[in-house]
């Protein structure tokens, strides 16, 4: 009896620490939506497979506070977050994330230059364009000027709240060509054309905030047209809608994945860069959504029709502008105070 | 005589008990709300004034700069001490924190910092490390750089609190308005008492009826519709939204119904401004109107106005000069409630709201998640709890009657 109730301890115990030992896990932390569905598929279920380390999805909106009071506080709980580039710029400056090891993840011959930071892995490529529904505008916008004719396209327009990308747009409908768009945007009298030619279209403006939203107005008519993510767009199309979008003038930038500082599963977490930025996983998450692959052996192994929605395809980055980082980071604060007054009048 | 004193001594004693265990009772309670909400305040006071990063990061540079004239390039033995500041950080976050500070004051400053600290070392005579300086980036020859440096010397600031204000220290440490296309807050502040006035104003228009009628219904039935004021109270703020954005798009169930009635031949703008901003605040706080009221109501005895009407009033004036006044505590406390809580209102302008529809939390979140500026975020939470603790001193004034909530 007793015989038993020992083994039965041991067995008990066993049961519970040995899982704990074996499985590993990762918290990673993704935009949502379907973007997150993309991810899943791509990257966390092909790795969980291959690995046999969990990965632990979690959401948020690029709240960089969460992340800064975690390490503060040195409490941190999640080990690999995707951020915009500004986040990832800023916060490797202020010590936030560790610096990354390229060749713990399989080096940076093969990535896009962009894609390699200090801290920050950049792992897609995702552009704001000008889109709208093909059912509705037969012959629809064709560039910034369009979008700002409300003459030839009545109807509301709905832009991301906020001065990022507004004022690159505004200044590209005033004629501003895009290779000198942050030089003028640069200047006080540039931000000041910005905003004029915004105030031109203030009346018809309905602002987004999420990016599932620009493909739902569209949808639901509330809008003529909009700028939007342009996978929202393509995922919007698979679920058969007819939606058209124009990379004229398109913005385009990169998520980069960051390790808090203190991370308990660090290197785990270099891992999973590692395998996300394996030519077939970027593979497939172009696939998946239509964000670009940074890793160019990727780009062999797609078919010429997912190529052409990519932000990173030829004649879409033909006269399309990269965004600017540095830029954002220095006058980005001021600039959205700017608007804030300017939203306000 | 020595009897009463001596009972009165004993009244007193039992009296000091009686106070003693009520306090034991409450401290609970006391020190859970020190803990959770006074505490917060403090450090959420604090915050909006502290101001340590360049005195941390530059005490040199600060010294150097004690004389000079805040007009032309400093002196080289600024810039020399900026070097050797810059240069004895002990970790690059150093840097980023001090590079975050100057850049809220100079837009820009924060590549400057980086850049300069990324090329470290850089030694020689003053002079030389001035030449280098400049080499390495021409805006160190610009004073508006060294001008942040000693504006932010000392530990604590009234900046954010000022710029809370739209307000400003100029170069030389005067007060000044901010220019025109910086100034934001002060017409937030005036936008957020609007919505949450106008708010108000429609909670009391529709919660008066809805609660004198539950309150003159037999207990039975007044309980069971009571269920249905608070039912949608305990349903989640983002499932109402969520309602309130099908219901209102332009091809939603309200603009279809109108326009299927011939009301309107093109869809409302409902969403996305302040009509769908007021509509949807009005539904949540509705509750919060209706309960106060109707427990004032409950209170009020119905043979005040009969014997109004039998005196000769007609019944209308009757209700509004005996029965109304009768409820004032209700609608103070109604309204208060409303009004405080509205001010604060975040989530329901940021779905439901455009641009120009966003309230003051709206910013407080938008520096706290966004910009990461702590002390802007902490400077503007202070001027709402001040607006809160103004409008609660003034119903007290005003209303010299003790908040009655029910």
């Amino acid at each position: 009896m007793k015989a038993m109730l020992k083994t039965t301890l041991l067995a008990t115990v066993l049961g519970f620490a040995l899982p704990a030992l074996a499985q590993q896990q990762i918290t990673v932390v993704n935009f949502g939506g379907t973007q997150a569905a993309a991810q899943k598929k791509a990257y966390y279920e092909p790795f969980e497979k291959t690995t046999g380390i969990k990965v632990v999805a979690v959401e948020y909106n690029g709240e960089q506070a969460k992340v800064k009071a975690m390490v503060e506080t040195k409490k941190v709980t999640w080990d690999l977050v995707e951020a915009e580039s500004p986040d990832a710029a800023r916060g490797c400056d202020e010590g936030m994330f560790d610096k990354i090891d390229y060749a713990k993840i399989g080096g940076k011959t093969d990535l896009l230059p962009a894609a390699v930071t200090e801290c920050g892995v950049g792992f897609f490529v995702w552009s704001t364009v000008l889109a709208y529904n093909g059912d509705k505008l037969k012959d629809g916008p064709k560039n910034w000027a369009d979008f700002w004719d409300v003459k030839k396209f009545p109807g509301k327009r709905s832009m991301r709240k906020g001065a990022r990308y507004n004022l690159e747009f505004a200044l590209m409908a005033d004629g501003v060509a895009p290779g000198d768009v942050y030089k003028v945007l640069a200047t006080k009298e540039g931000a000041e054309r910005g905003f004029k030619k915004l105030t031109e279209l203030k009346p018809n403006i309905q602002w987004w905030e999420a990016g599932a939203q620009p493909p739902q107005f569209l949808v639901a008519g509330d809008v003529v047209m909009t700028t939007a993510y342009n996978g929202r767009i393509d995922i919007a199309n698979r679920e058969g809608k007819n939606l058209k979008m124009s990379f004229v003038g398109s913005i385009y930038d990169l998520d980069y994945w960051v390790i808090p500082k203190g991370a308990p599963n660090a290197a785990n977490a270099l891992k999973f860069i590692g395998f996300t930025m394996m030519p077939d996983s970027q593979a497939e998450y172009a696939r998946q959504i239509g964000y670009g692959p940074v890793n160019s052996k990727a780009l062999p192994k797609l078919d010429a029709k997912v190529l052409a929605n990519l932000p990173t395809a030829p004649e879409n980055t033909k006269g399309a502008l990269q965004f600017n980082v540095k830029f954002w980071t220095d006058q980005g604060e001021e600039l959205e105070k700017r608007f804030a007054a300017w939203s306000t009048q | 005589m020595a009897d009463t004193s001596d009972l009165q001594r004993q009244l007193a004693a039992a009296e000091r008990r009686r106070k003693w265990r009520a306090f034991s009772l409450t401290l609970p309670l006391l020190i859970f709300l020190m803990l959770t909400f006074l505490v917060p305040i403090a450090a959420l006071l604090k915050r909006a004034v502290e101001n340590p990063e360049v005195a941390n990061a530059l005490p040199r540079t600060i010294a150097a700069l004690d004389d000079w004239d805040r007009k032309a390039t400093p002196p080289a033995a600024a810039f020399a001490a900026l070097a050797a500041d810059l240069g004895s950080l002990p970790d690059s976050s150093d840097a980023g924190t001090l590079a975050r500070r100057m850049n809220n004051s100079v837009p820009g400053a924060r590549s400057l910092v980086m850049s300069t600290f990324r090329s470290l070392p850089i030694t020689g005579t003053p002079d030389e490390v001035k030449t280098q300086l400049l080499a390495k980036d021409e805006r160190w020859a610009e004073p508006q750089y060294w001008q942040a440096i000693v504006k932010n010397g000392s530990r604590w600031t009234g900046d954010y609190l000022l710029a809370s204000v739209d307000m400003r220290r100029n170069a030389a440490g005067d007060m000044e308005a901010m220019p025109e296309d910086q100034r934001v807050y002060v017409r937030i502040l005036a936008r957020t008492f609007q919505i949450s006035a106008i708010v108000t104003f429609f909670c009391l228009l529709l919660g008066y009826p809805i609660a004198w009628w539950l309150a003159n219904l037999p207990t039975r039935t007044a309980n069971v519709l009571m269920i249905l004021v608070l039912v949608p109270f305990w349903t989640s703020v983002l499932v109402r939204m969520a309602a309130w954005i099908v219901l209102l798009q332009s091809e939603g169930l309200v603009n279809r119904g109108l326009m299927g009635l011939g009301v309107v031949d093109h869809p409302l703008a409902l969403l996305f401004n302040r009509v769908g901003v007021v509509i949807a605040m009005v539904h949540i706080l509705l509750p919060f109107m209706i309960l106060p009221l109707y427990s004032v109501m409950k209170s009020v005895p119905p043979t005040f106005v009969r014997a109004a009407v039998s005196l000769g009033s007609p019944p209308l004036a009757a209700f509004f000069r005996v029965y109304v006044p009768q409820t004032y505590p209700g609608i103070g406390a109604g309204a208060l409630l409303c009004f405080i809580l509205s001010i604060g209102y975040y989530v329901t302008p940021a779905l439901l709201g455009g641009a120009d529809d966003q309230m003051l939390s709206y910013y407080i979140a938008r520096y706290t998640n966004v910009e990461i500026n702590w002390g802007m975020a902490c400077a503007l939470g202070s001027m709402l709890l001040a607006a809160t603790l103004v409008l609660y001193a003034l119903y007290r004034k005003l209303g010299k009657a003790e908040l009655s909530l029910g």
